[in-house]
């Protein structure tokens, strides 16, 4: 799998609200990404694989550690910040806190302006944070952060094979 | 009536919702997401938006109806309308919830009543403004016209 420009990018929309989610798939799709839209964080980990990962890592494996699961390729993950049980800042930092996941670009969405809000998420690491209700011209800033992290995902993905080399190493010294 | 004539009309009462603060920027948003292959979206987000407005309203003349009143649950249920009317551009129906938000933070019963009134009654206001929008593009589709791209030139 090479650096492709032209591959469609896959997008995670989190959101409770079935209107904004519609709208937010509307809005994706507009730009020709392929959108999966879920309503709540914990729908959110269990598609990245990440409730899985958790009892993998567990366990001793010949197999490589992957920078992302890749039965589901996720490029960038969109995520509401007000919702019931888990909101999208629990859900960045579970994000941000996995090893296989950490890499993929978060981008909050919240309706109201609060700026100790919005500075708590992009220090936690989000890319970008988008006033509600979301516009086309939010959706057109987040091909750079898809683009940066495919370059990022290809460089890695050599690195990948050297480690699990010396792992297979390791266990058999 | 021909077609022209009634693409003019639907212009000039889509014009007019947006003069009288009934609809915002955020429905022409809405418009320009609708395409061939999507030739239902706002019909289909606007009808959304009416059956979670009416669930909602129910709940709310529940929750202020009891002894002690839960101003959370009430401010919950606000937000989560604010954010709906917010996202189609009902621009009055918004307000009235932002306006009633205040209320719920200083837990004022009467006043949080008097607001519910005024976003049961903006509902009920943009609810038959858009329905006679929707009827009317019903008629242009049928005559065989097109619906007019919407362009906000005041």
């Amino acid at each position: 799998m090479g650096l492709a420009a032209e591959a469609q990018f896959h997008v995670l929309a989190v959101d409770d609200s079935l209107i904004d989610r519609m709208l937010i798939e509307r809005l994706l799709k507009t730009s020709s990404f392929h959108v999966t839209a879920v309503d709540s964080g914990s729908k959110a980990l269990k598609f990245l694989g990440l409730v899985e990962e958790e009892q993998r890592n567990e366990e001793p494996s010949f197999v490589a550690p992957k920078t992302h699961n890749q039965d589901v390729d996720v490029n960038l993950i969109i995520t509401d910040y007000c919702m019931p049980e888990m909101t999208g800042y629990d859900l960045l930092r579970k994000i941000k806190e996995s090893k296989s996941l950490k890499d993929i670009p978060v981008v909050i969405m919240s309706s109201e302006n609060v700026p100790s809000r919005i500075n708590r998420c992009l220090e936690e690491g989000a890319e970008e944070f988008f006033l509600k209700p979301v516009q086309q011209s939010d959706v057109n800033k987040l091909r750079p952060h898809l683009l940066k992290s495919k370059v990022k995902e290809v460089r890695e993905e050599d690195q990948v094979i050297n480690l699990s080399r010396n792992d297979i190493k390791e266990i058999l010294a | 009536m021909d077609v022209g004539q009634m693409q003019r009309q639907w212009l000039d009462y889509t014009r007019s919702l947006f003069i009288e603060g009934f609809l915002d920027n955020q429905f022409l948003q809405l418009q320009q997401l609708q395409d061939e292959n999507n030739p239902e979206f706002v019909v289909e987000v606007v009808s959304l938006f009416f059956e979670d407005s009416e669930r909602i309203l129910k709940d709310l003349t529940f929750a202020l109806d009891q002894q002690g009143v839960d101003f959370k649950k009430v401010d919950a249920h606000v937000h989560q309308l604010k954010g709906s009317s917010s996202s189609v551009g009902a621009q009055r129906v918004k307000n009235a919830c932002i306006a009633f938000r205040n209320f719920c933070e200083e837990q004022n019963v009467e006043a949080c009543l008097r607001c519910l009134q005024q976003v049961k009654q903006e509902y009920c206001l943009v609810k038959n403004k858009l329905e006679t929008l929707f009827r009317l593009e019903q008629q242009i589709v049928a005559a065989g016209g097109s619906i007019p791209m919407m362009e906000l030139s005041f």
